[in-house]
C-alpha cells in the first residue's frame, strides 16, 4: 500500500490556505504535520481524509501491485478531528458499539479496545460523565474497533495527560508496525521510526 | 444501517424525550385552535382535519434542524459521511428514524386529539392514514432544509419558512383525501395516493439532494 | 479530585441522608392510611344514593371531583416547593418539585378522563370545550411541558433553578389564564350545554366526597413521598458513577 499526494492545494472561503504539498508514503510510515497556529494543518489532513474538495493536486491510493484502491480515499481512512463524534447521551458501549458497526470491519472488541486506553471500567457509562482527557481517549479507542488503513489523526493527544500521551504513541507505533499509514498533526514526536516530518508554512 | 437506527432512536429517548415534547406541541397547537375559533363544536369538528394536519405540520418540523447540525457540532458529520455506503442511505436512515420518533407519535395521538374535536370515527381513521403516510415526506423534505442551514448557528426558523412551502401539496391532497372520506360525492383514493406518491418521491429526491449538499459543505 | 467532581455545592447544605430515614419509616404509614381512607371512601361513595338528574353516572363524581381538586393541590405543593429552590437552594425543594409534576400531570389526566367519561351521558360528546375542561387541560400541558423541561437537562441539579422560575412562573399566570379561559367560553357560551352546579351538595354525597378528597390527598403524599425516595437514590448513584467514571484505574482504586 502506497500513500501519493501530488502538488495538494486547498481553499477556504475563496482563499488559498495551502498549496502544492506533495509527499509519499509507505505502508508502515507516519507522517507527522507540524506548523504554526492557522497554518492550515488541520485543513492539509481534512483535505486528505476527502472532507474537503480539492482545490488542485491529487491523492491517491495504490496497492502493492501499483493499482489505485476502489473507491474514495475516505472509505479508507479512520479521521479523528478535534471533535470526538461522541454522543454525551449515549454509554461509552453504545457509542463505540455504534461506530464499530457503521464503519465496519471489526477489529477489536470494544473491551479490548477500551482496555488498551485504560478506560475499562467506563463501558457502561455515559459519554457525559467523563472528563476532557477520557472522552479524548474513548474517541481514540475508536480507532480501534474498526480497521481501516489510515489514520488521519488532528491533535490527538489534546488534553491527555503524560501517560496517555504515551499510549497513544504506543498505539500508533503498533498500527504503524502493522502497515498502517499514520498522517498526524501534532507537536510532539512520536518516536516512530519510520517518522517522516511536513512543516506547513504560510 | 441498522446500528445508525437504533443509535438514532436510543439518543432521541435519552435527550430529554423527543417524541413527548413533540406530541406536547401537538396538543398545545390544537388546544390553541378552539380559543381563537370559539368553542362551537360543529365549527370545530367541520375545522378538525385542517387543524390536525396544521398540527401534525408544525410539529414535524420541530427538531429538524437539529438533525445535521448537531452531529455537526460534535464532530458525528465527518465520520458519518467518510463512510463507504451511500450517504444519501444514511441520510433516509436518519430521516425514518426522526419520522418514527416525532411524526408515528403524532399519528398515535392523533385520535386523543380527534375526540377533542368532536371528529367522528370515520374522519379519525382518515385523518391518522393520511398522516401516516404524509409526515414522512416532511421529514425528508425536511433533510434537504437541514442539510442546507447545518452551518447556520439558528437555522430552525429558516428551515420552516424553506420547508413549509414545499410540504403545501402534501397538505393539501391530505386534507382533501379526509374530505373525501366524510362527504360522499369528493373521492378519498386518489388524493390519498397522492399523498403516498408524493412521500415515495421526496423519500428519493430528499436525501438525494442532502446527500449532495452534505458532500460539499464540510469545512 | 473527588470534591470537585461530586458537586457538593448542593448536598452540602442539607444532608438527604435524615430525609431517607424519615421516608423508609413515613411510607409505610402512610401506605396504611392512604388504603383506609381509599376503603372507606370507595364503600361510602358506592353506598352514595342515586342522583335525580344524573343516576349512576354521578358516582364517577367521587372520582372525578377529588382528582381536580388534586390537580391544583400538586401544583401548589410544586410552587411552594419552587420557592425553597430559589430562596433557599434546599436541595430538597428540588427533588419534591420534580417529583410532583408527574403525580400533578397523572391527576390532571384522571380529572380530564374521568370528566370526559362524565360528559358522555351528559353532554352527549366526549369533550366540550366547556370553561372547567379546557382550564384544566392547559393546566396539563403546563405540566407537562414542566416535565419535558425537568427531563431536557443532563445534570438534574441544574435544571433545578429553571424548572422552579418556570413553575413560579406559571403560577402566577393560571389565575389569568383561568379567568380568561372563563371569559371566552362566557362569551360564546353555546346554549345546549347544560350546566350541573348545584349550589348545595347534600350530605349523602358531601361526605364521601370528602373522605375520598382526603383519601387523595394520601395517596398523593405517599407516592410523593417514594418519588423522592427514587429521585434522591438515583442521584446518588449518578453521583457513584461519575465518580467510578473519575477513577484513574479499576485495579489501583
Amino acid at each position: 500500500m502506497k500513500l501519493i499526494i501530488k502538488n495538494l492545494g486547498l481553499t477556504r472561503a475563496s482563499q488559498a490556505i495551502v498549496s502544492d504539498i506533495s509527499f509519499k508514503l509507505q505502508a508502515g510510515e507516519a507522517l507527522i504535520v507540524t506548523g504554526e497556529n492557522g497554518s492550515g494543518k488541520s485543513t492539509t489532513l481534512r483535505g486528505i481524509a476527502g472532507l474537503l474538495p480539492l482545490n488542485a493536486g491529487s491523492v491517491k491510493l495504490l496497492d502493492e501491485t501499483g493499482k489505485q484502491f476502489e473507491g474514495e480515499m475516505r472509505e479508507y481512512c479512520h479521521y479523528l478531528g478535534h471533535q470526538n463524534g461522541m454522543k454525551p447521551a449515549l454509554t461509552v458501549r453504545e457509542n463505540l458499539d455504534f461506530w464499530q458497526k457503521f464503519c465496519g470491519n471489526a477489529d477489536m472488541t470494544i473491551e479490548e479496545a477500551l482496555d488498551e486506553v485504560d478506560l475499562a471500567h467506563t463501558i457502561d457509562l455515559p459519554f457525559s460523565y467523563l472528563s476532557a482527557g477520557m472522552k479524548r481517549r474513548v474517541s481514540i479507542a475508536r480507532l480501534l474497533v474498526s480497521d481501516r488503513p489510515i489514520w488521519i489523526v488532528d491533535e490527538p493527544t489534546a488534553g491527555l495527560d503524560a501517560h496517555s500521551v504515551k499510549m497513544f504513541t504506543n498505539l500508533c507505533k503498533a498500527f504503524c508496525a502493522g502497515g498502517g499509514i499514520l498522517i498526524a498533526a501534532t507537536h510532539l514526536p512520536l518516536g516512530i521510526e519510520t517518522e517522516k516530518t511536513l512543516e506547513i508554512g504560510r | 444501517m441498522f446500528a445508525l437506527l437504533k443509535r438514532e432512536i436510543l439518543l432521541s429517548i435519552r435527550a430529554g424525550g423527543g417524541a413527548l415534547t413533540g406530541v406536547l406541541f401537538f396538543l398545545a397547537v390544537v388546544s390553541v385552535f378552539p380559543f381563537a375559533v370559539g368553542p362551537d363544536t360543529k365549527l370545530l369538528t367541520h375545522l378538525a382535519p385542517a387543524v390536525l394536519w396544521i398540527g401534525a405540520l408544525l410539529a414535524s418540523l420541530l427538531g429538524l434542524d437539529r438533525l445535521f447540525a448537531q452531529e455537526r457540532e460534535d464532530g458525528s458529520l465527518d465520520l458519518l459521511v467518510m463512510q463507504p455506503h451511500p450517504l444519501a442511505i444514511t441520510i433516509f436512515i436518519k430521516a425514518i428514524a426522526h419520522w418514527l420518533m416525532t411524526g408515528l407519535p403524532l399519528v398515535l395521538a392523533t385520535p386523543l386529539f380527534g375526540i377533542m374535536l368532536n371528529l367522528s370515527p370515520l374522519g379519525i381513521g382518515a385523518t391518522m392514514i393520511t398522516l401516516l403516510a404524509g409526515t414522512p415526506a416532511i421529514a425528508f423534505i425536511g433533510t434537504v432544509g437541514a442539510a442546507v442551514s447545518v452551518k447556520l448557528p439558528r437555522g430552525g426558523m429558516l428551515i420552516s419558512v424553506l420547508v413549509l412551502p414545499l410540504v403545501i401539496p402534501i397538505l393539501i391532497f391530505g386534507v382533501a383525501a379526509i374530505t373525501g372520506a366524510l362527504e360522499d360525492p369528493a373521492p378519498f383514493t386518489s388524493p390519498f395516493l397522492f399523498v403516498c406518491a408524493i412521500t415515495l418521491f421526496t423519500s428519493v429526491i430528499g436525501p438525494l439532494a442532502a446527500s449532495v449538499m452534505l458532500r460539499h459543505s464540510a469545512d | 479530585m473527588t470534591t470537585e467532581t461530586i458537586k457538593p455545592s448542593i448536598w452540602a447544605f442539607a444532608n438527604p441522608t435524615r430525609f431517607m430515614g424519615f421516608a423508609n419509616k413515613a411510607i409505610p404509614i402512610l401506605a396504611i392510611i392512604t388504603f383506609i381512607l381509599l376503603a372507606v371512601g370507595l364503600w361510602m361513595s358506592l353506598n352514595a344514593p342515586e342522583d335525580y338528574q344524573q343516576g349512576y353516572t354521578v358516582l364517577i363524581m367521587f372520582i372525578h371531583v377529588p382528582a381536580a381538586w388534586l390537580a391544583m393541590m400538586s401544583y401548589s405543593v410544586m410552587s411552594i416547593s419552587a420557592i425553597g429552590t430559589i430562596v433557599w437552594r434546599h436541595p430538597l425543594a428540588d427533588v419534591s418539585l420534580r417529583s410532583a409534576a408527574p403525580l400533578g400531570a397523572m391527576f390532571t389526566i384522571l380529572a380530564l378522563a374521568t370528566g370526559s367519561l362524565w360528559g358522555k351521558p351528559m353532554w352527549g360528546t366526549w369533550w366540550e370545550w366547556d370553561a372547567r375542561m379546557t382550564s384544566v387541560l392547559v393546566l396539563l400541558i403546563i405540566y407537562l411541558g414542566l416535565i419535558a423541561l425537568a427531563k431536557a437537562f443532563d445534570e438534574p441539579s441544574e435544571a433545578a433553578l429553571p424548572l422552579a422560575v418556570m413553575t413560579l412562573t406559571g403560577f402566577a399566570i393560571i389565575p389569568i389564564i383561568k379567568f380568561s379561559v372563563d371569559w371566552w367560553n362566557t362569551l360564546h357560551q353555546p346554549a345546549s350545554v347544560s350546566r350541573f352546579d348545584r349550589p348545595a351538595m347534600g350530605p349523602e354525597f358531601l361526605y364521601p366526597l370528602l373522605i375520598m378528597a382526603l383519601a387523595y390527598m394520601a395517596i398523593f403524599f405517599t407516592l410523593h413521598m417514594m418519588s423522592m425516595r427514587n429521585e434522591v437514590l438515583s442521584r446518588r448513584i449518578r453521583t457513584l458513577k461519575m465518580q467510578v467514571a473519575r477513577k484513574p484505574k479499576t485495579g489501583e482504586a
